[in-house]
């Protein structure tokens, strides 16, 4: 691979690079994660922001991300991002929920609101 | 706490789902909250949500299977599926929404295997949602650099005259591996065929084991 290839080269373009060997943990997704899941879907499909604008922000999260928050975690964190870019959630509306869902409960469980 | 958890039941009534006990983290506080203002906002609702993740657990690599199994015996289809995938696959009622479904076809002297370098790209409307070793750094980037060893790790010993070609995928198009139909095969009816397909194998990291 040319220099001028690995000088443009963002950390997310992982292919050719040498990694180690595959691990092959599965693990059947908590309905947290699937909830992110569905909301990426729902806001692309109302047009709020595209695949590529939940990539743009992943990828300037930057690497150490990638190793320090599960997949799910940085997928709500660039969805969130991307509906506060697009106008359809504040700041301070996302602070203040978020500091009322906190006081709901210490579990999942507890503070999830209704979502079932 | 208004309630009590040691009887295990949520607020509505419901026994809480065993991923719900733990400790709540600084993200899912973020989804909880998002997700309430977006209802509150008028821009979903939670019957949406909620059919949504239904849509989401129905789809299963059994859904490509099908795919498979109809290319197996049926070459007009084969043919209208390898020159267009996403039309192919609504004929057997599969949605594809936005997605350019491009399939790959495994022969004597190719065998076709999947990745998505940048990110986590995957045929989802046919397989479901992606195994986790399927978005690790190891399998995104060595898969396209010594696809052969890779293909070892999980236990796929090619033949060296076979030509491995490796697909990497996009945002916009997802690539199905055609696994090649297993000798020994004839005569088996659709659904039977179907078994032999596992996810792996359209992923391309596996072949059908008609044993």
């Amino acid at each position: 691979m040319s220099n001028a290839r690995e000088a443009g080269r963002r950390w997310h373009d992982m292919g050719g690079k040498d990694a180690e060997a595959i691990a092959h943990g599965e693990h059947d997704f908590a309905l947290w994660e699937k909830r992110v899941d569905a909301l990426l879907r729902i806001a692309t499909a109302r047009g709020f922001f595209t695949v590529d604008g939940l990539r743009r922000v992943l990828e300037d999260m930057g690497e150490d991300t990638f190793e320090t928050m599960t997949y799910y975690e940085r997928w709500i964190a660039s969805v969130t991002e991307n509906l506060i870019e697009a106008g359809v959630i504040s700041v301070d509306e996302l602070n203040a929920r978020m500091t009322e869902v906190e006081a709901r409960g210490p579990t999942y469980g507890d503070a999830q609101g209704a979502g079932e | 706490m208004p309630h009590d958890h040691h009887d295990h039941l949520s607020p509505s009534g419901h026994p809480y789902r065993p991923d719900n006990d733990e400790a709540l983290s600084y993200w899912q506080t973020m989804e909880i909250a998002v997700r309430e203002l977006l209802v509150e906002n008028g821009i979903t609702t939670l019957a949406e949500i909620n059919e949504q993740i239904e849509a989401m657990d129905r789809r299963s690599p059994a859904d490509g299977a099908k795919v498979v199994a109809r290319a197996w015996v049926d070459p007009a289809f084969k043919a209208r599926l390898l020159a267009d995938g996403s039309a192919a696959m609504k004929e057997l009622g599969f949605e594809p929404d936005f997605m350019k479904l491009v399939v790959v076809e495994n022969t004597d002297e190719v065998h076709n295997v999947v990745v998505c370098t940048l990110c986590s790209c995957y045929p989802r409307n046919l397989l479901g949602l992606p195994p986790d070793w399927y978005k690790t750094r190891a399998y995104r980037s060595r898969t396209v650099k010594e696809p052969r060893t890779v293909l070892s790790e999980f236990g796929l010993e090619l033949a060296h005259d076979l030509r491995v070609q490796v697909h990497d995928s996009t945002a916009d198009m997802r690539y199905l591996v055609l696994p090649r139909r297993p000798d020994g095969t004839e005569g088996w009816p659709e659904e039977k065929l179907a078994q032999i397909v596992t996810r792996d194998c359209m992923i391309g990291v596996a072949v059908p084991n008609p044993a």
